[in-house]
């Protein structure tokens, strides 16, 4: 165990933690966040996306020592039901969910993708969405609300 | 009380009031009196569990609190199919207050009515007709009304409601609100039902789109997930499965994870092992460490073969009907066409790898369960831990969606065996592995169908036989071991005992639809199918399987569905009909006529036979497929239309469209019936091109997403057109496993169309797909 510090939505967390563990155990259990979800820990689905120095990283297969000290952004961090970030809203409008596992995921994904390229068309966006899942399928809806919000994030 | 989470006592706060307080409280309200029975929905274990309110007392479904704000309960959980909403928008609607002024509580033990299962796409059929919660919200109104018409002297039909307030409505200026009627009172009335139901023509809440209140605390991270659940002294355990299948515990070395941090107890039950640690990343790794002697695995039949030894085993034989007469009329037919079918074991794979909270305390427990079934869940853990039914306190709480029986019951008595041995709160979330290796699978089938055609291709004959296995199920009232941590921890899954040969049908039951839509469903005398097809029979054998099996969306309807319309589609291309024309030929259902019809016209149907004339035979073609049923053979419509393109030289499918006709009688909330309806189309797709249960001579070979194949969200997603066929004057029937029953058939059916290549096997791989393209000469 070592203190490690993490610097999560702006907020700085001194933690005592196995550098070792991976990043999703911090920001769920010791930090009690609820957007970040375990799904395989393997690297493979995408439910434990979280935003570091602009990339998309899958925090269930990366160790805290390799992010302490950076700004580590989570679902939680881009908006709130009050004030929702344009993805955010896009999925609310377009009720873009069923169960919802997969959709801290899916818009941690897509934010960091329409951050870097903002008049991404849908081609792009599908190819960027191609490693995460979503096994309710709501492909159709999630697609058309990223869409949405990076037209007018572009705006 | 003092085991609610923050979340579930703000919403409790929220309505009012405590409701077991409220259950026992005095300040009863009579305003009447009546009588009669409801129709409940246990028919499989004969009533409600002993503790459940009374499902014939209106308090058990609605309560007013002194501000008018209404509280329903319900049996039928949300499962992020949106019957919340739904439920919501019902309850709105019969009492004529305002959607955000319902608050629905459902699924626990101590709180809402035993409704069974949250299954089968009955949510709907059982609380949207007359019965249960639709009745309760049509009583409430009702009594009302009565004490508005004591209170302001005058008959109930100069009264009106809107708004959770009755008005006078000559002088809408004497009004009374429901909280000053009611006054923080019981109804203390039955549930009446005779009492009516708004008339869908004064809906002005249900039927409506409304959005659903969660997904905003869903895409903000906000929402409290059964992962989510945080109690006070709360442990993590992790579960250390068995490395084969049928491989019995010899010996556990707890001195192996002496040493590791956080490791607060081994525990061992008959073959169930498993670690709890202060931390999950802790249990993780002492669950990876920790030793176990396992004994050899009982050995498994081979996958290659697996289909061919399906014919061969002891089987439960059951007929659905028989004519008695199809030999004969096969044989005096024109043309006999057979084709065999062939369906893999599939899992949920849900995305989330399932999880629960237990808390076991002495002779009590409290678990947050993401269980289709609270109830059962109740009185199994109760039968796992040693404790008494009463004592055992069963909460909701969603989890990642779950299509069925995924790992939610297996990882709740997980968590009840850790926490027991521990006496402290235990927190277990199944690694990917866990979940999919030994989840209870969907069945695998092979299904021979034989029709005979006469001389014009009319079908006279049509003889169906399945063979498909099975091993435990969901938990029932006494069967802990109908899933794995129930059976390591020493308890037997539902009996199988071979039965052969098969009784006469008694009564006609389509619930698998496993009778074909174009036979007439003949038992007692009566035509009870959707055809005409006079000489049937179906005979379906079901044999025991060395994997667990349970409910998958769609259970053996799509697999049935599979081959009835695929095989349709054979017999129309043999005769050179337009495979519309041919099935309206050989239906009589109205209603089915009506999807199958609203859905060629949707989809600009080219009438002609399949395939497509002057096909290449290389290259990208394109075709069209249709399939369609009358799911569980009462309960819910569906006619699908997909167009394909089959790239011949690599074997790929890709959809380009999907057109879906539904009828579920009255549309409660058509947002979210499309929504159903689209992931539906979608997860058919992903089961119909990859996704197949793999193992070898001793364990599961598929148990991640490298080596179960799904399509990821970013897949060429075809364009999904929804028609909704609104029945506002027919019962409310179920939606949620509609779309997904006829994907596969209708893809089927268009590969046969775009290349003439018929394939019988799923999934569609591009390798199979070359085969059968192969072997079309
Ligand atoms: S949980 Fe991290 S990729 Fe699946
Ligand atoms: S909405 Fe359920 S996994 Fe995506």
């Amino acid at each position: 165990m070592s203190a490690i510090t993490l610097k999560v939505n702006g907020q700085s967390h001194t933690l005592d933690l196995d550098p070792a563990t991976p990043l999703l155990y911090a920001l769920s259990d010791d930090l009690e966040l609820r957007g970040p979800k375990f799904g395989c820990g393997l690297g493979q689905c995408g439910a434990c996306t979280v935003i570091v120095k602009g990339q998309a990283i899958r925090s269930c297969i990366t160790p805290v020592r390799a992010v302490a000290g950076s700004e580590i952004t989570t679902l939680e961090g881009i908006g709130t039901a009050d004030k929702p970030h344009p993805i955010q809203r896009a999925f609310i409008e377009e009720q873009a969910a069923q169960c919802g596992f997969c959709v801290s995921g899916v818009i941690m994904t897509a934010k960091a993708f329409l951050d870097k390229h903002p008049r991404a068309t849908e081609e792009e966006i599908r190819q960027a969405l191609a490693g995460v899942l979503c096994r309710c399928f709501t492909g159709v809806r999630m697609l058309r609300a990223i869409h949405r919000a990076g037209q007018e994030m572009a705006r | 009380m003092k085991t609610l989470t923050p979340d579930a006592r703000a919403a409790l706060e929220r309505a009012g009031f405590l409701r077991r307080d409220f259950l026992k409280g005095a300040g009863a309200l009579i305003v009447g009196f009546s009588t009669g029975a409801i129709r409940t929905a246990h028919a499989q274990f004969g009533g409600p569990s002993p503790g459940s309110p009374p499902i014939n007392q209106l308090d058990s479904w609605i309560a007013i609190a002194a501000d008018g704000r209404v509280t329903a309960y319900s049996g039928k959980e949300e499962l992020g199919q949106g019957i919340s909403t739904a439920q919501a928008q019902l309850v709105a609607e019969e009492l004529s207050v305002p959607f955000n002024r319902v608050n629905l509580i459902y699924c626990d033990t101590a709180l809402t009515p035993d409704q069974a299962y949250t299954a089968g796409s009955q949510s709907h059929p059982a609380n949207f007709n007359r019965n249960n919660l639709a009745q309760a919200g049509a009583t409430a109104r009702e009594a009302l009304f009565r004490l508005a018409s004591e209170r302001l002297s005058v008959p109930v039909d100069q009264l009106t409601a809107s708004d959770g307030v009755i008005r006078l409505k000559s002088d809408p200026s004497k009004a009374l609100g429901y909280g000053q009627l009611v006054a923080g009172r019981r109804f203390n009335l039955q549930v009446d039902p005779n009492a009516k139901r708004k008339p869908t023509s004064e809906w002005t809440v249900l039927g409506k789109p409304v959005p659903r209140p969660d997904i905003p605390a869903l895409v903000t991270g906000e929402f409290e997930f059964v992962h989510n659940v945080r109690v006070p002294g709360m442990l993590h355990g992790r579960v250390v499965r068995p490395p084969a299948v049928g491989a019995t515990v010899m010996s556990v070395d707890e001195g192996s994870v002496k040493n590791l941090a956080g490791v607060v107890k081994v525990v061992v039950k008959k073959n169930f092992v498993g670690v709890v640690a202060e931390k999950p990343w802790q249990a993780i790794q002492a669950a990876s460490q920790l030793k176990v002697t396992w004994s050899a695995g009982a050995g498994l039949p081979s996958h290659a073969t697996f289909y061919a030894h399906m014919r061969t085993q002891p089987a439960r034989d059951a007929l659905a009907v028989d004519s008695k007469d199809v030999e004969q009329r096969l044989a005096a037919a024109a043309t006999v066409l057979k084709a065999t079918y062939l369906h893999p074991y599939q899992m949920h794979g849900s995305m989330g790898s399932s999880c629960a909270v237990a808390d076991v305390e002495g002779e009590k427990a409290t678990v947050w369960s993401p269980t289709q079934g609270v109830w059962y869940q109740k009185s199994t853990v109760a039968m796992l831990l040693g404790l008494k039914p009463e004592n055992v306190h069963v909460i909701f709480r969603r989890g990642s969606g779950c299509y069925g029986l995924n790992g939610a019951d297996t990882v709740t008595y997980d968590a009840a065996i850790l926490s027991q041995a521990v006496g402290k709160p235990v927190r277990v979330q199944l690694s990917r592995k866990d979940e999919m290796a030994w989840e209870n699978y969907g069945n695998a089938y092979v299904i021979d169908e034989r029709a005979g055609l006469d001389a014009q291709g009319n079908i006279i004959a049509w003889d169906h036989e399945s063979w498909s296995p099975t091993r435990g199920n969901r938990p029932g009232p006494g069967t802990p071991g109908n899933v794995v941590t129930g059976f390591l921890a020493g308890f037997s899954p539902q009996p199988f005992t071979p039965r052969s040969p098969a009784s006469s049908p008694t009564a006609y039951n389509n619930n698998a639809n496993a009778v074909p839509s174009y036979v007439a469903g003949n038992v007692g005398g009566r035509d009870q199918g959707t055809g005409t097809v006079k000489s049937e029979r179906v005979l379906t054998h079901t044999i025991e399987s060395p994997f667990w099996t349970g409910p998958l969306r769609s259970p053996n309807r799509l697999q049935n569905t599979f081959a009835h319309e695929c095989f349709l589609d054979e017999l129309a291309a043999h005769t050179k009909a337009d495979p519309v024309e041919y099935r309206l030929r050989h239906l009589r259902d109205p209603r089915l006529i009506a999807v199958v019809n609203e859905v060629a016209k949707a989809a600009n149907w080219e009438v002609r036979p399949s395939p497509k004339p002057a096909t290449r035979k290389t290259g990208v073609v394109t075709g069209r497929g249709m399939a369609s049923v009358l799911y569980e053979g009462d309960n819910g419509y569906s006619a699908l239309v997909a167009e394909v393109e089959v790239n011949q030289d690599t074997g790929s499918v890709v959809v380009k469209r999907f057109v879906v006709c539904n009828d579920v009688g009255p549309v409660s909330n058509p947002d979210g019936l499309r929504n159903q309806i689209e992931g539906g189309a979608l997860q058919g797709l992903s089961r119909a091109l990859m996704e197949e249960v793999t193992w070898d001579d001793q364990k599961v070979t598929s148990f991640d997403w490298r080596t179960y194949h799904t399509l990821p969200l970013g897949f060429d997603v075809p364009k999904v057109e929804a028609v909704l066929l609104n029945r506002p004057d027919q019962e409310a029937t179920g939606a949620g496993e509609t779309s997904i029953t006829v994907v596969a058939a209708a893809l089927g059916n268009a590969i046969f169309d775009a290349t003439g290549a018929r394939i019988r096997q799923i999934p569609f791989t591009p390798e199979r797909v070359k085969a059968a393209l192969a072997a079309r000469g």
